[in-house]
C-alpha cells in the first residue's frame, strides 16, 4: 500500500480547473518528481495533499488514513512537512527559532509551565533546541544559527527551510522548487544533498521541478503534469521518450532551454 | 552562566524597585503619586496590548472593552452593599451582586478572568479575519461592551456609571501587577509558545505548515492580552473612584495604540519607557487646556487640546518612527554586560 495516495482529486479556482481528476502514488521510500510547465497545478497539488485548500472532488490517503478534510497543522503533525515555491521563513526570528518553531507542535508542557519555567518545559526545551541544532548541522547553517532568518543569502534560505521542515519529524516531504533561483552547480549539489537527506532521515520525497534536466538525475519516479492533468508518469528515460510530454513542453517553451 | 547572572541581576533591581516604591508611596506628594499609579497602569496595558498587535500580529482595537469588563465586574464585587445602594437610585442592583463583598484582590481577578473570557470571544473569529477587517472587529466588541453596560440599567447602572469607589489602588498594587505583567508576557514570548506567536506575525501560512494551530495560539495572545487589560481596568476603576461606560471608548484604546506604536511593535522594553512617558506627557500637558497669557493675548483653555496634540504625535510616530523608541529591540543584562566586557578588553590591550 503506498504511503500517500491521491485518488481522482480535482479542484478549480472560479472557472479554472486547476487539478484534473489527479490520482498519484507515493511509496515509502520513493524519491519522485512533479513536473510541467507554468500553472500546471504543481504548487496546487501540495496545497491540497497538506490541507491549505480543501479538494472539489476526490481524496487523499496518508498511511491508510483519510487527511482528505484536515487542515495544514494536522498534516503537518501527522508528518507531512513541505517547503514553499516563493520562500517563506519567519523573517524576524533567528535561524535556530525558525527551527525551533516547527518543533513546537510537539511540546506537551502548558503555557503556565513555560512562562515559570519549570522542570518538565526546560527539559523540554532543551530537547528542542538540541535537535534543532542537530539539524542545522545537518544542512549547514550551525554557525549561522544566531543570524536573522531574512538576513541569510538567498540559497540558505532555501535550506533553511529544508531544515525547517525536516524538524516537524515528517515521513514525506514536499520539495516545492527547492532549485529556483540557483546556478548550475549549485543545483547539483542541493540534488545531492536532498538524496542524502532522504536516506539520513529515512523520508519519502515528492520534488516538484520545472526544469525537466534537474529532476531527471535524481528522480527514480516522474510524474508530468500539463494543465492540471496527468499525462505521463514513469521513469526518466520513460519520461524523456513520451511524446506527449515533448509536445506540452515544447508547446510552452520551457524545455526549449535544455 | 550569564543567564544566572541576569536573574540575580533582575531580582536585586525589582527589589531595588519596590523599596523606592515603598518610599514613594509614603514620601512623594499624592499628585505625583497619581501619576505614578497612572504610569503602571499604562505600562500593564501597553505589554498586554503589545503581546496581541507586536508579538501575535493581530491589530486588535478591543483593548477598552477588555477594560470595562475588568474595571465593571471587579467594582461590583468590592463595591460595599451600603455604597451600591447610594449608586443605584434608579433601578435597584439584581441580586445576588447587591449582597457581595469581596476583597480587592479577589475581585481583580475575577474582572482579569472575565475579559479574559471575552478574550476568548473575540480572538475565536480572528481565524476568519485579517488586518484591517480584524481591526474592525474588534473595535465593534468593544462599542458593544460600551452600549451594552449603557443599557443593562440593573448590572452597570446605565449611563450614570459607578461614584464613590473605594480607593484601593496604590503603588504597591499597580507596580506589583505592572511588573507581574512585565515578567509573564516576557517569559511567554521568550518560550516555545511565543515563538509560535511571532511565527504567526512572520508568515502565518508557513507557521500553519510547521504545525502551529494557528486557532489555539492566535486565542492564547487574545485571551493572555485581555486578561492583563481586564486587571488594568479593575485598577484604573479604583484609582479614579468614578467608572462609566463612555469612558472605555475608542480614544481610549488609541491611547494604548499609540503607547505600543511609540515604544516599538514587538519590544517590551519600548512599551514600558513609552507608557510612563505618556502618563508624565498627558498631566503635563493639562497645561494646554487651562486659560493662558501669552504676550498679552489670554487664549481661553479649549478642552480637548491634549486629545489633538496626541493624535498630533501618533501621526508623527506613524509617518516619520515606524518602529518606535526602540524597535522590536530588548534591554537586556547581556547586552549591558557586552559593553562593560568589551571595555575591559580595549583597556587590556
Ligand atoms: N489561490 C488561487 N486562486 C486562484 N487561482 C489560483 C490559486 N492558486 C493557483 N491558482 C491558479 O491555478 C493554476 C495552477 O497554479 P499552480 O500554482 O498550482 O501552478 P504551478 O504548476 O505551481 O506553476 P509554477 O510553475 O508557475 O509554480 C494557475 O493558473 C494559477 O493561476
Ligand atoms: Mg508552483
Amino acid at each position: 500500500m503506498a504511503l500517500l495516495k491521491l485518488d481522482k482529486v480535482t479542484k478549480h479556482f472560479g472557472g479554472l480547473i486547476a487539478v484534473n481528476n489527479v490520482s498519484l502514488e507515493l511509496e515509502q521510500g520513493e524519491l519522485s518528481g512533479l513536473i510541467g510547465p507554468n500553472g500546471a497545478g504543481k504548487t496546487t497539488i501540495f496545497n491540497l495533499i497538506t490541507g491549505v485548500y480543501p479538494t472539489d472532488s476526490g481524496s487523499i490517503f496518508f498511511m491508510n488514513q483519510d487527511i482528505t478534510r484536515k487542515k495544514p497543522h494536522e498534516t503537518a503533525a501527522l508528518g507531512i512537512a513541505r517547503t514553499f515555491q516563493n520562500i517563506k521563513l519567519f523573517g524576524k526570528l533567528t535561524v535556530l527559532d525558525n527551527v525551533r518553531v516547527a518543533c513546537h507542535y510537539r511540546l506537551k508542557s502548558s503555557v503556565f509551565s513555560a512562562v515559570f519555567d519549570l522542570p518538565k518545559y526546560a527539559e523540554e526545551e532543551k530537547r528542542m533546541t538540541d535537535e534543532s541544532l542537530r539539524l542545522l548541522e545537518a544542512v549547514g547553517l550551525y554557525k549561522l544559527r544566531n543570524e536573522k532568518a531574512s538576513s541569510l543569502p538567498y540559497g540558505h534560505q532555501r535550506k533553511l527551510e529544508i531544515a525547517r521542515a525536516l524538524a516537524t519529524r515528517p515521513k514525506v516531504l514536499l520539495l516545492d522548487e527547492p532549485a529556483a533561483g540557483m546556478n548550475p552547480e549549485e543545483t547539483l549539489e542541493l540534488m545531492k544533498f536532498i538524496k542524502k537527506i532522504r536516506d539520513e532521515f529515512s523520508l519519502t520525497i515528492l520534488l516538484i521541478e520545472h526544469d525537466m534536466k534537474v529532476v531527471m538525475g535524481i528522480c527514480e519516479k516522474i510524474t508530468v503534469l500539463d494543465h492540471g492533468c496527468v499525462i505521463a508518469r514513469g521513469s526518466p528515460s520513460e519520461i524523456q521518450k513520451d511524446p506527449e510530454v515533448i509536445k506540452a513542453y515544447l508547446g510552452s517553451g520551457t524545455y526549449a532551454r535544455s | 552562566m550569564y543567564r544566572k547572572k541576569s536573574f540575580w541581576f533582575t531580582v536585586f533591581f525589582v527589589v531595588i524597585f519596590f523599596l523606592f516604591i515603598q518610599y514613594a508611596q509614603t514620601h512623594f506628594d499624592a499628585y505625583i503619586i497619581r501619576i505614578m499609579n497612572v504610569a503602571a497602569i499604562y505600562v500593564i496595558l501597553g505589554v498586554s496590548l503589545n503581546l496581541i498587535n507586536g508579538f501575535t500580529g493581530q491589530f486588535s482595537l478591543g483593548h477598552a472593552g477588555f477594560m470595562a469588563i475588568g474595571a465593571y465586574a471587579s467594582a461590583l464585587l468590592y463595591m460595599s452593599p451600603e455604597l451600591k445602594v447610594m449608586n443605584f437610585f434608579i433601578k435597584p442592583l439584581i441580586w445576588p451582586l447587591n449582597q457581595i463583598q469581596i476583597p480587592f484582590f479577589p475581585a481583580l481577578l475575577i474582572g482579569g478572568l472575565l475579559a479574559a473570557c471575552a478574550g476568548f470571544l473575540v480572538g475565536a473569529p480572528c481565524m476568519r479575519v485579517k488586518g484591517d477587517y480584524l481591526a474592525i472587529v474588534t473595535y465593534g466588541f468593544s462599542e458593544i461592551i460600551r452600549v451594552l453596560f449603557n443599557n443593562l440599567q440593573s448590572i452597570t447602572n446605565g449611563p450614570l456609571g459607578l461614584k464613590g469607589l473605594p480607593t484601593y489602588t496604590n503603588l504597591w498594587w499597580s507596580w506589583g501587577w505592572a511588573i507581574f505583567t512585565i515578567f509573564f508576557i516576557k517569559r511567554l514570548i521568550d518560550s516555545s509558545y511565543g515563538r509560535a506567536l511571532k511565527a504567526i506575525r512572520d508568515n502565518e501560512e508557513a507557521a500553519e505548515a510547521m504545525g502551529v494551530n494557528l486557532f489555539r495560539h492566535k486565542t492564547l495572545a487574545f485571551v493572555v492580552g485581555a486578561f492583563f487589560a481586564g486587571i488594568a481596568g479593575g485598577l484604573l476603576g479604583s484609582l479614579v473612584m468614578t467608572i462609566d461606560p463612555n469612558a472605555f471608548n475608542i480614544m481610549l484604546t488609541f491611547q494604548i495604540v499609540l503607547i505600543v506604536l511609540l515604544g516599538g511593535l514587538g519590544s517590551i522594553t519600548g512599551t514600558v519607557i513609552s507608557g510612563v512617558l505618556i502618563a508624565f506627557l498627558m498631566e503635563w500637558l493639562r497645561i494646554v487646556e487651562t486659560p493662558m497669557k501669552i504676550f498679552g493675548f489670554t487664549i481661553p483653555g479649549i478642552s480637548g487640546m491634549r486629545m489633538l496634540i496626541f493624535s498630533v504625535i501618533l501621526m508623527i510616530a506613524v509617518l516619520f518612527f515606524r518602529h518606535g523608541i526602540l524597535g522590536d529591540r530588548e534591554f537586556s543584562w547581556e547586552s549591558i554586560f557586552s559593553i562593560f566586557k568589551k571595555r575591559d578588553s580595549m583597556e587590556g590591550e
